[in-house]
C-alpha cells in the first residue's frame, strides 16, 4: 500500500510537482501560497529558489520550460498582477517542457489587501487554469498539469484558494517520474515575440482554446455526479466540499476541475437533466457568465454575495432555506485584531515617526499592522513597493509634504519593487526620505530567506545586498543606519533627514524577534510602588504591556526585554531585564 | 459514523497549530478520513486564531460552522467566548484559565468582560475549565500548556490515552518525552 499522509494543499502541490518531474522552481512568498516553494524545497530532486518578485520567478520558469526542464512558479493572487506581463506573452511563445504556475486566491482576505478573482487572468490571458477541491487533487492536478502544458505548448496555472492551500486532508504518495530535460531547438518564430512572430502564434493560441474545450468536454477532471436531479449545482474548488456536505444527495453535481477553458455541451446536458441549476462559486460571477453566454439559465450571483468566503451553511440556506441554530453568551466581546509582536524592532519606529507628526505612505508586510491604534501611523497601503513610489508622487504634488512625510517599506519588500521607485526619486529628484524597515528576513508570510539576507532559500550562504550601497549606487547619497530599539537616536535621525534637501534612506535595522538566532533579554516587571499609572508604557501598543488596578504590568511570558518600554517610562517603574 | 468536529482557538503565537497538527495524526493512526483547516499569516501574529478539525467516514467540507462543533478547545478564556456559537448544544467546552488582554483593551477602547466562565456555563453546555499554565509548570516548564490541553481534551474523546502518549513520543524531541507526558497525564486527569 502506497503511504498516506495528512498534508495542506500547498504541501501537495510541492510532492505534486516532485512526482511530476518538476526541476526548476522559482517563487515569491505569498500567503496564502508560500507554502508550495517552501515545502517544493525540501526536495533535493528540484532546483528551488526565492525569487526578488513573481515577475522575475514566472520568468525564471519560462525559461527554464523554454530550455527543456519542467518548470513551476508560485504566488499569491496579487502576485499575479505582478507576472502578468510575462503570462499573456508566455501564452503565445507556449513551452517546450512543461510549465505550471500556481496562484493562491484569498477570499475573505485572511491575509491580503484585496478580494481579486485570479481566474479572470487565465481568460484574459488565454491560459488554461485547473482548480483543485482537496489536498489529493492538488498533488494529481499538479502532476496533470505538467502533461496538459506539454500536450497542448501552453504554461498550466493551477489555481488554490486560502481554505485548499491552507487545509489538510489525506493524500496518497507517488513515486517520482523524472522524463530529464527535453532538446531545445532555436525556433525564433516561437519564441521572439515581435509584431511578425506574433500575429502567427496568436492564431495557434486561438486554435489551441478550441482543441482544449473539446478535451474539457469529456475531461475526467470535469466530473458530473447525478443524485437528486431536482437540484443541479455546478462548481468548482472549495465550494465543491461546501455545496457536497450542505445538500449531500438531495442534489447533482457538476464539479469542473477546468475552470478554463470550460466545456459547452457537458454543461448544457447537465443542466437539461435537472430542473433548476445554481452556480456556487466564491468571489466573481465566472462560471456563471460562461453558463448565460451559453444559453444554460442558472442561479448564481443574484442569490450569492460576491464577497468574502463561502461555507455549507450558507449553500444550506440560499439552496434549501435552511438556517442553523447557535447559542452564546450575553457577554459584550472585544475583537482581537492582530499586532505587532512584543518585542518587534518595527514598534520602535513607529513609535519615533509619531513623534514627528509625519504623513506615512507604507507597504505590505508585517509592519503595515503598525497602521493599527494605538501606533496608527500609516496612512496609505496599496501595494507592494507603492510606499516609495507613492511618496514621491505626493511630494511632487506639493513640495511642502516632502518636510513632513515618509515612506516606510521591509528589506523584502524593497527588494520585490521598492528599489525602482527610489531609482525614481533620485532620478527625478524629490526630496523624499525612504525608511527601509531592514528585520533581517522576509516576516509576514513565516520567515523567508531574501536577497539582502546572504543565505539561499535552503539556508546555504550566497552573496547579500547592501541596501547602503545599492541606496548609494542609485543616486542617494543620504544613507543611515538606525536601531529601532534606541528611540531617541531614531527619532533625531529621521528628523534630521526630513530636514535635508536632498533625497534620503534611512535604514531601520534590528533583525525580526521571533529569528531563531535572536537572543531574547529576560523580561521586565513593574515596580508597583514606583509605578503612577501615568500610561506612557501603553502608548508603543505592547501586547505583553496590560493595566490593572491603576498600574501597568507586563506579561513575563510574553515579555523579550526588549528596552523600548523602559525608556519611555519617567519614574524607573520598569525594572528587570538586561538594561546596559 | 457521522462526522465529528473540534474547534482549536486562542491568541495568535500560542501553539493552536502545533496541537492540531498532533490531532490530526492521532485521528489518521485511528483509521478517519481527517480534513484540518488552519491559519496562517497575518492573523497569526497575536490575533484571534482559529483551526478546525473534523474527522469520520468521509469529511466534505474542512471548516466547522455555528452549531456544528462537537469540542472547543479554547487556549485562553475570551476566544471561548467568542467562538461559543459555533458548539453544539449538547458539546463542551474546554478552556484554559489563561486571559489575556486584546488591544482594544489594552488601549482602553474596550473591557475584557468579568465573568467569562460562568457566563459559558449559564448557556448550558459542559464546561470544563483548567489552570493549564499551572499544570504545565508543574509538569517542568510553561511551554507545555498546549499538551496540558490536549490531555484535558483527550478526556473528552472515545480514544484511549495510549495512543495520544504515543503521538506525542513520535512527535516531541526525545530530551522532552518525559516532560510532556507529564503534562499530558496532569490534563488527562483533570478532564472531567
Amino acid at each position: 500500500m502506497m503511504e498516506k499522509k495528512l498534508l495542506i494543499g500547498n504541501e501537495a502541490v510541492a510532492r505534486g510537482l516532485y512526482e511530476g518531474g518538476c526541476r526548476v522552481i522559482s517563487s515569491y512568498p505569498g500567503t496564502p501560497s508560500t507554502e508550495i516553494t517552501e515545502c517544493a524545497a525540501t526536495y533535493d530532486d528540484m532546483y528551488s529558489e526565492w525569487a526578488p518578485n513573481e515577475k522575475v520567478a514566472a520568468e525564471v520558469a519560462i525559461g527554464a520550460a523554454i530550455a527543456g526542464a519542467r518548470s513551476f512558479c508560485g504566488m499569491k493572487h496579487v502576485g499575479l498582477n505582478v507576472a502578468a506581463d510575462p503570462l499573456f506573452t508566455a501564452s503565445y511563445t507556449g513551452v517546450n517542457a512543461g510549465m505550471v504556475l500556481a496562484v493562491a486566491d484569498d477570499p475573505g482576505m485572511h491575509s491580503s489587501q484585496n478580494e481579486q478573482d485570479s481566474r479572470h487572468y487565465a481568460k484574459a490571458s488565454k491560459v488554461m487554469m485547473l482548480e483543485p477541491a482537496d489536498s489529493a487533487e492538488c498533488l494529481s492536478f499538479a502532476k496533470m498539469a505538467f502533461e496538459l502544458s506539454e500536450q497542448f505548448d501552453t504554461p498550466v496555472i493551477l489555481r488554490l484558494t486560502t481554505r485548499i492551500a491552507h487545509s489538510r486532508s489525506l493524500v496518497e504518495l507517488g513515486e517520482r517520474v523524472d522524463n530529464g530535460v527535453r532538446e531545445y531547438k532555436k525556433d525564433p518564430q516561437k519564441y521572439v515575440m515581435m509584431p511578425g512572430m506574433a500575429k502567427v502564434r496568436h492564431v495557434v493560441v486561438e486554435d489551441r482554446i478550441q482543441k482544449q474545450i473539446a478535451w474539457a468536454e469529456t475531461a475526467p477532471i470535469n466530473k458530473v455526479e447525478y443524485h437528486d436531479t431536482k437540484i443541479g449545482v455546478i462548481t468548482s474548488g472549495i465550494c465543491y466540499q461546501y455545496a457536497k456536505e450542505a445538500l449531500g444527495d438531495k442534489a447533482s453535481y457538476l464539479k469542473l476541475g477546468c475552470v478554463y477553458p470550460l466545456p459547452v455541451k457537458l454543461i448544457q446536458d447537465f443542466a437539461a437533466k435537472c430542473d433548476k441549476v445554481y452556480v456556487v462559486e466564491e468571489l466573481d460571477p465566472f462560471l456563471e457568465e460562461h453558463c448565460k453566454q451559453i444559453g444554460v439559465t442558472v442561479i448564481g450571483k443574484d442569490a450569492f454575495t460576491l464577497q468574502g468566503e463561502y461555507f455549507q451553511s450558507l449553500v444550506k440556506q440560499v439552496i434549501l432555506g435552511e438556517a442553523t441554530q447557535s447559542i452564546s453568551t450575553d457577554l459584550e466581546i472585544p475583537p482581537r485584531p492582530p499586532v505587532l509582536c512584543a518585542g518587534c524592532p518595527h514598534r520602535g519606529l513607529y513609535y519615533a515617526l509619531k513623534k514627528l507628526k509625519v504623513t506615512v505612505s507604507g507597504d505590505i508586510g508585517c509592519y503595515t499592522l503598525g497602521a493599527l491604534q494605538p501606533l496608527a501611523m500609516m496612512d496609505t497601503c496599496v501595494c507592494m513597493g507603492a510606499s516609495v513610489s507613492g511618496l514621491h508622487g505626493r511630494n511632487k504634488a506639493n513640495t511642502a509634504n516632502e518636510k513632513n512625510s515618509v515612506a516606510v517599506i521591509g528589506d523584502s519588500t524593497f527588494m520585490h519593487s521598492g528599489v525602482t521607485g527610489l531609482i525614481n526619486i533620485a532620478y527625478n529628484q524629490s526630496n523624499s526620505t525612504v525608511i527601509i524597515l531592514d528585520n533581517s528576513i522576509t516576516g509576514m508570510t513565516g520567515h523567508q530567506e531574501n536577497p539582502t539576507t546572504g543565505k539561499t532559500i535552503k539556508g546555504d550562504p550566497t552573496t547579500a545586498v547592501s541596501l547602503e550601497k545599492l541606496a548609494e549606487a542609485v543616486g542617494i547619497r543620504r544613507v543611515r543606519v538606525v536601531d529601532p530599539y534606541n528611540l531617541k537616536e531614531t527619532e533625531t535621525v529621521i528628523r534630521e533627514e526630513l530636514a535635508a534637501e536632498e533625497p534620503s534612506v534611512v535604514i531601520s535595522r534590528r533583525p525580526c524577534v521571533l529569528l531563531k538566532n535572536v537572543k531574547h533579554n529576560p523580561p521586565f516587571q513593574v515596580n508597583k510602588d514606583k509605578c503612577t499609572g501615568c500610561k506612557m508604557c501603553m502608548k508603543i501598543g505592547c501586547p505583553a504591556i496590560s493595566f490593572k488596578d491603576g498600574k501597568s504590568q507586563i506579561d513575563f511570558t510574553q515579555c523579550v526585554g526588549c528596552n523600548v518600554c523602559t525608556q519611555l517610562c519617567h519614574f524607573n517603574a520598569i525594572e528587570g531585564g538586561n538594561q546596559e | 459514523m457521522n462526522t465529528k468536529s473540534i474547534m482549536i482557538v486562542g491568541v495568535g503565537g500560542q501553539g493552536t497549530l502545533l496541537a492540531s497538527r498532533l490531532l490530526g495524526n492521532v485521528l489518521v493512526a485511528q483509521g478517519y478520513d481527517v480534513k484540518v483547516s488552519e491559519v496562517h499569516g497575518m492573523s497569526q501574529r497575536g490575533g484571534s486564531v482559529v483551526t478546525y478539525v473534523k474527522y469520520g467516514d468521509e469529511v466534505c467540507s474542512p471548516i466547522v460552522e455555528k452549531g456544528e462543533a462537537d469540542i472547543i478547545l479554547a487556549f485562553e478564556q475570551l476566544e471561548a467566548a467568542r467562538w461559543l456559537p459555533y458548539l453544539k448544544r449538547d458539546g463542551a467546552v474546554v478552556v484554559n484559565t489563561q486571559k489575556m488582554d486584546p488591544m482594544p483593551v489594552v488601549i482602553g477602547s474596550a473591557q475584557y468582560p468579568e465573568g467569562v466562565l460562568e457566563a459559558l456555563e449559564k448557556t448550558g453546555v459542559k464546561v470544563n475549565a483548567v489552570d493549564a499554565l499551572n499544570f504545565a509548570v508543574q509538569a517542568g516548564s510553561a511551554k507545555a500548556v498546549n499538551v496540558v490541553l490536549m490531555g484535558v481534551m483527550a478526556a473528552h474523546m472515545d480514544l484511549s490515552p495510549e495512543v495520544w502518549k504515543q503521538a506525542i513520543r513520535e512527535t516531541v524531541p526525545p530530551k522532552f518525552v518525559e516532560m510532556n507526558l507529564k503534562a499530558f497525564d496532569l490534563g488527562y486527569q483533570s478532564g472531567n
